[in-house]
């Protein structure tokens, strides 16, 4: 049965169980929210989604509200404008006024409500609480005097990743938001991952910068500056330079990464295919030996510090092979530096990432030979557009190019790791040669892909029936993990993504990404695998010569030493 | 100290989120403030993150996060302590102890706490220091005080 209502004197309809929210945005009526995340339990907290309902003295808050048959609604009347108006007035009433020179100029949301709603003058002034700037932890900065106590930071921390490093503290109009007992982020239990920064509506959270440090050392003649992108920056890159949503333009990307200075342009693709040569190997070997099982991806930083401090327990099942970006920032500073001649003092590796936790991977002590990293500097997708901005580059006008050999070539199975799914699809198909020496007949694995929480499936390889499962956002792989602690035995391999969807909906994509822009990217890497020659990881020819030429054989000494890593348990809280 | 918290949560086997507030009460009580320690374990014992029962922790002026001193100086802030001038002797004993509100002076014999009314509005301006009120005080009367107490210690 659907339900009539009355808006601005026009009748629209709405389904049973929408909220005020729901009906309006489904008819195209916009009305401002800030607390309000879709897909989460509506607070009512901010009120800036008011309306007026007849018959009640109150506004009413349009996001929590249930609609009833026949209620008639103003949206956008002059005490409901008025009201919201105020909220934005004292909203800004002890925030900095320093729009120029804030990083959210322009994406800010708080800004744009300003705009909407004609403030143009301060009519409140309140007291300004000092805070101290947290630039403690590698991957973020929080920023509490530019906050508005939202409270999506703090909801998303805790109801999507279980994490809860942050929180409201104090009262009234001392409140703020912080860790445990002040200490910074760096000693919470932050994963890094970044999903707080995508939902906040002004500069409070930004990721750590590393654009300085890298334009000197493009200024630096005596050094070798390499960069790397990951598989989801070409498709979501897009948006931020003015093309539509999804659409790939690797091409172009490493043109003008070329006209930025950097001396040599490689896809962390191709070491996406490295991993799942390590990688399926590991699973095969760990099965056919009666290794630990489930084995657990390992490509996700946000996820392996959330292992090591909330699952200890089950850190054997970790796969021990480093990231792709830590997989090739190794092989630059070995294979690369060796058959170039290049000193790997002299070489700066840049990666550029849709993630702030890599940033913080790139720093582990874990991830560097004798004292050298093996990545030096992480770039995000917003810092990338930011930079080719600041060189005054038009991508729209340049020629697409090809990335730099050997390292930039890559099978179509390593692109489709941005997506959530996409390391155990490309996973599964090279066990399946590995184990039966046959490819398999149809590549796509449809059951583990698409945006869902949990995806499962049962693959047959030869004779054996492989139970897989892949998660992403860590209280969904939370929710998997207690299933297996409680004895579930069917798993042989878990694949975990602390975003949701997987790295083109990471904490480094450009602000405001929206379900739609997600999709989009998605579409565009599937699409990628469907038209790529080559669509299997044991086939891309660069890979098949690194292991000829400098690696041996999947799981070796060398491999060992390069490509693989241990994990420590945290104790945080 | 570990041990005292853990006597008091064994006192809540099956504790959910709503024994948060008189778990936290009783440690305050125990140990007189709320240290990290304390915080971390009752996290473990009723499954919550730490940084939520800092976060309502703070919310309540009933909670300490630092050792109480020797001698604890409650400040009245209520209305008639207000209007004879409580402010002036909040300021006036943070000068001559050089700490904040909520903190404890580094010899940890003094700590000070600003309270909202202890009913004592006759007596307005008023501090108690350890339950024992000081009436009617003045910038002097307050140098005098604090000057008794740590002549008190220095003879002990």
């Amino acid at each position: 049965m659907k339900l009539t209502i009355e808006v601005n004197n026009n009748k629209i309809y709405a389904e049973p169980g929408d909220t005020i929210l729901d009906a309006l945005n489904r008819h195209g009526i916009s009305v401002p929210t800030l607390c309000h995340m879709k897909g989460f339990f509506p607070t009512g907290a901010c009120r800036m989604c008011v309306v007026e309902v007849e018959g009640r003295r109150n506004l009413v808050t349009a996001c929590s509200e249930p609609v009833v048959n026949g209620m008639k609604i103003k949206t956008h009347s002059s005490r409901v404008i008025e009201s919201r108006k105020t909220i934005v007035e004292l909203l800004l009433s002890n925030h900095p006024d320093d729009c120029l020179y804030c990083e959210r100029n322009g994406s800010c949301e708080l800004q744009k409500l300003s705009e909407d709603l004609h403030v143009r003058e301060r009519r409140i002034s309140g007291n300004k609480n000092k805070y101290k700037l947290d630039v403690s932890s590698p991957s973020l900065v929080r920023d509490p005097a530019k906050c508005i106590l939202c409270g999506r930071c703090v909801r998303v921390c805790e109801e999507v990743q279980n994490v809860s490093s942050i929180g409201f503290v104090g009262r009234g109009n001392k409140t703020f938001i912080d860790t445990m007992f002040n200490h910074g982020l760096n000693l919470s239990t932050c994963v890094n991952c970044g999903q707080c920064i995508m939902v906040c509506p002004t500069g409070a959270l930004k990721e750590q910068p590393h654009i300085a440090e890298i334009k000197k050392n493009l200024n630096d003649p005596s050094k070798v500056v390499i960069v790397q992108h990951a598989p989801a920056i070409s498709v979501s890159l897009a948006e931020e330079l003015g093309f539509k949503p999804g659409q790939n333009i690797v091409g172009l990307m490493n043109a003008a990464l070329r006209r930025i200075g950097f001396d040599y342009v490689f896809d962390t693709s191709f070491s996406a295919d490295l991993t799942i040569m390590e990688e399926a190997t590991e699973l095969i070997h760990r099965v056919t030996n009666g290794g630990v099982l489930p084995m657990i991806t390992s490509c996700c930083p946000g996820w392996i510090k959330y292992a090591e401090e909330f699952s200890h327990d089950l850190l054997p099942n970790l796969s021990t092979c480093k990231s792709p970006q830590q997989m090739m920032g190794a092989i630059i500073k070995s294979y690369f530096a060796e058959i170039e001649g290049i000193p790997k003092e002299n070489i700066y590796s840049v990666s550029i990432m849709p993630c702030t936790a890599k940033k913080f991977e790139q720093q582990r002590e874990e991830m560097t030979q004798n004292g050298i990293s093996d990545v030096d500097a992480v770039l995000t997708t917003r810092e990338l557009a930011r930079l080719i901005r600041l060189h005054g580059i038009d991508v729209h006008k340049l020629e697409p190019e090809l990335a730099d050999s050997p390292l930039g070539t890559r099978s179509s199975a390593g692109k489709i790791f941005g997506s959530s799914g996409g390391v155990m699809e490309a996973a599964i198909r090279s066990a399946h040669y590995f184990i039966t020496g046959k490819e398999m007949v149809k590549f796509q694995v449809k059951a583990v892909r698409g945006l869902e929480g949990r995806k499962e499936a049962t693959v047959q390889i030869g004779d054996l029936e492989v139970g897989v499962a892949v998660v992403s956002g860590l209280k969904n792989a939370e929710d998997l993990l207690q299933e297996i602690r409680n004895g579930r035995k069917d798993l042989h391999f878990i694949e975990i993504m602390a975003c949701p969807g997987g790295c083109i909906n990471g904490g480094g994509q450009p602000i405001g990404t929206t379900e739609e822009a997600v999709k989009a990217r998605m579409a565009t890497l599937y699409d990628i695998d469907e038209k790529d020659a080559i669509k299997v990881s044991h086939k891309n020819p660069y890979i098949i010569e690194l292991y000829d030429k400098f690696l041996g054989k999947p799981l070796g000494h060398r491999s060992h030493d390069l490509l693989h890593t241990h994990y420590q348990k945290r104790e945080v809280y | 100290m570990k041990e005292q918290v853990h006597e008091i949560l064994n006192g809540y086997p099956a504790a959910a989120n709503d024994s948060l507030i008189p778990i936290l009460q009783q440690i305050q009580d125990k140990l007189g403030f709320l240290s990290e320690e304390a915080v971390i374990e009752v996290g473990k014992h009723l499954h919550m993150p730490a940084s939520k029962i800092f976060g309502v922790a703070t919310f309540y002026n009933q909670f300490r996060f630092t050792q109480p001193g020797k001698y604890h100086i409650q400040v009245c802030r209520g209305t008639a302590c207000h209007v004879l001038g409580s402010a002036t002797v909040l300021e006036e004993i943070e000068k001559q102890l050089k700490v904040k509100a909520g903190q404890t002076t580094r010899d940890k014999m003094f700590s000070l706490e600003v309270v909202a009314c202890i009913g004592a509005c006759g007596l307005a301006p008023v501090i108690s220091i350890n339950g024992e009120f000081h009436a009617k005080l003045t910038a002097e009367s307050i140098q005098n005080i604090l000057q008794e107490y740590r002549n008190k210690e220095e003879l002990s």
